[in-house]
């Protein structure tokens, strides 16, 4: 579904991706995690092409995305991504927000858009929510929102870069929930996060990452109880108790 | 003490209050004709300021420094004394036969104010956060696209007071159009004052229609701008 190999990024001077190569199965779940600056955002960017990559080849649903000719909006259509910040549309109502780009990119016509949209938005539990802007939601049923908005599009592959990241803490659990609803459904996830409970229990694989370079790639148990690479030991030790 | 004898009724009633009526209707024509074609001109000339293709991007930038960097009398003079010599014979011919005069200041009206329009709607799109192009981009909308459906719907929210601004300015230099003899408000009050040397009473009118013009442009705006574009904020 999604395959990087021998993938290389440069920002400037800086080697942000070193050599990448992840291959990732259809219906999988892929938790990417590291410290901050490891390369990580920047890596599931580069699977809708936020970020082009400068070297290396990377094919996605069957696209090759260092070939000039691929159409990339087409992909992007194909591929659902959630951000840190929900980044909803805030001129337009929550039902707006979902329905838009189906009605303009998938030309489905707006009744039946809306009937999509609204049986989504009771999956992720604001149903009542419809006629409300962004600006009148909390973080967490905005982001619920913004992953409805990504579903619309029936994706095959679903991104989230750091979605509970700039929550509240009681807000995290409503968004985690709908996400492991998701992957129950047999969605192809690659997900950033720092969420280990989410990795360990929903989690197919675990990617860790550090300085660009991907370090292990391991299934979630065997990550967490044994990590092998000293980063990501000391990694999980931070994580687990950030006071020492 | 004053000499001068005020005589309203002069204006409020008979052959000279028609003139007037009429100079009102022509402004109003003018003034809204002239702001629907700034603004579409100017939106498209913001877009294209920000192109991602270089000879566009400086192609609109020279045409913005030209009309904003000119005076509007030198403009309309342009376009009405000078324009016709290089257009086509039939082109001419066809113009001569409708009214020229009224064309010629829509074409001058709507070019310049375009010009600072369109810096004014820039500097929204510039203050809109890049995250929204790449949630548009990443649902699959092309760069125009998301400029037509997501970044410019909010860009306008945000430039509404100046752009009221260009709205008023443009219909206050209306009034420039009777140098070209359009039958304008100012044309007609000084026809009205050549006729009777009642030039208080005749001014003085325009000048209330004026305000009455220029609050109605602002509070027309600005309802819109409460009730269309953002109905959340008004409950």
């Amino acid at each position: 579904m999604i395959t990087f190999e021998g993938v290389h990024k440069w920002f400037k001077k800086l080697h942000v991706l070193n050599d990448i190569n992840l291959h990732v199965k259809p219906g999988e779940v892929v938790v990417v995690c590291g410290p901050s600056g490891s390369g990580k955002s920047t890596l599931i960017r580069t699977i809708n092409q936020l970020e082009p990559i400068n070297e290396g080849r990377l094919v996605v649903d069957g696209m090759d995305l260092s070939d000039k000719k691929t159409d990339i909006n087409k992909l992007r259509a194909e591929v659902g991504f959630v951000f840190q910040q929900f980044n909803l549309y805030p001129h337009l109502s929550v039902l707006s927000n979902i329905t838009l780009a189906p009605i303009k990119i998938r030309k489905t016509p707006k009744k039946e858009a809306e009937e999509q949209a609204m049986a989504l938005l009771e999956r992720v539990g604001l149903a009542v929510k419809r006629d409300a802007y962004p600006t009148q939601l909390s973080g967490g049923q905005q982001q619920r929102v913004a992953i409805a908005r990504a579903l619309a599009m029936k994706p095959r592959i679903m991104l989230f870069d750091e979605p509970t990241s700039a929550l509240d803490p009681e807000m995290i659990g409503e968004v985690l929930a709908v996400m492991q609803d998701l992957a129950k459904s047999g969605m192809t996830m690659v997900v950033v996060t720092h969420e280990m409970g989410f990795a360990r229990e929903v989690s197919d694989r675990v990617v860790f990452m550090d300085a660009g370079v991907i370090l292990e790639e391991r299934e979630p148990e065997a990550f967490f109880k044994n990590p092998q690479h000293e980063r990501a030991q000391q990694f999980l030790k931070q994580l687990l108790s950030p006071m020492h | 003490m004053l000499n001068y004898h005020f005589d309203w009724s002069i204006i409020t009633s008979g052959k000279y209050f028609e003139w007037l009526v009429s100079g009102v209707k022509v402004t109003l024509e003018l003034s809204a004709i002239s702001i629907v074609f700034a603004f579409v001109l100017g939106l498209l000339l913001a877009v294209l300021r920000m192109s991602q293709v270089k000879p566009v991007r400086y192609i609109a930038l020279a045409y913005l420094e030209f009309f904003r960097n000119t005076p509007l009398l030198v403009q309309i003079f342009f376009w009405y004394f000078g324009s016709y010599k290089i257009l086509p014979q039939a082109v001419n011919d066809w113009l001569n036969n409708t009214n020229f005069e009224f064309a010629a200041a829509v074409i001058a009206l709507s070019i310049y104010t375009s010009a600072f329009i369109a810096e004014d709607i820039r500097s929204g799109i510039l203050s809109i956060p890049k995250e929204q192009m790449e949630a548009a981009r990443s649902a699959g909308f092309s760069y125009l696209r998301s400029m037509q459906y997501i970044i410019l719907p909010q860009a306008v929210r945000i430039t509404v007071p100046p752009l009221v601004n260009q709205f008023l300015n443009l219909a206050k230099n209306s009034s420039l159009a009777m140098t070209i003899g359009v039958a304008e408000l100012t044309y007609q009050a000084r026809q009205v004052e050549s006729y009777t040397f009642k030039g208080f009473e005749a001014f003085g009118a325009a000048t209330v229609v004026y305000l009455v013009i220029s609050s109605s442009i602002t509070f027309l705006v600005y309802q819109y701008d409460r009730r269309v574009l953002n109905p959340h904020k008004a409950a």
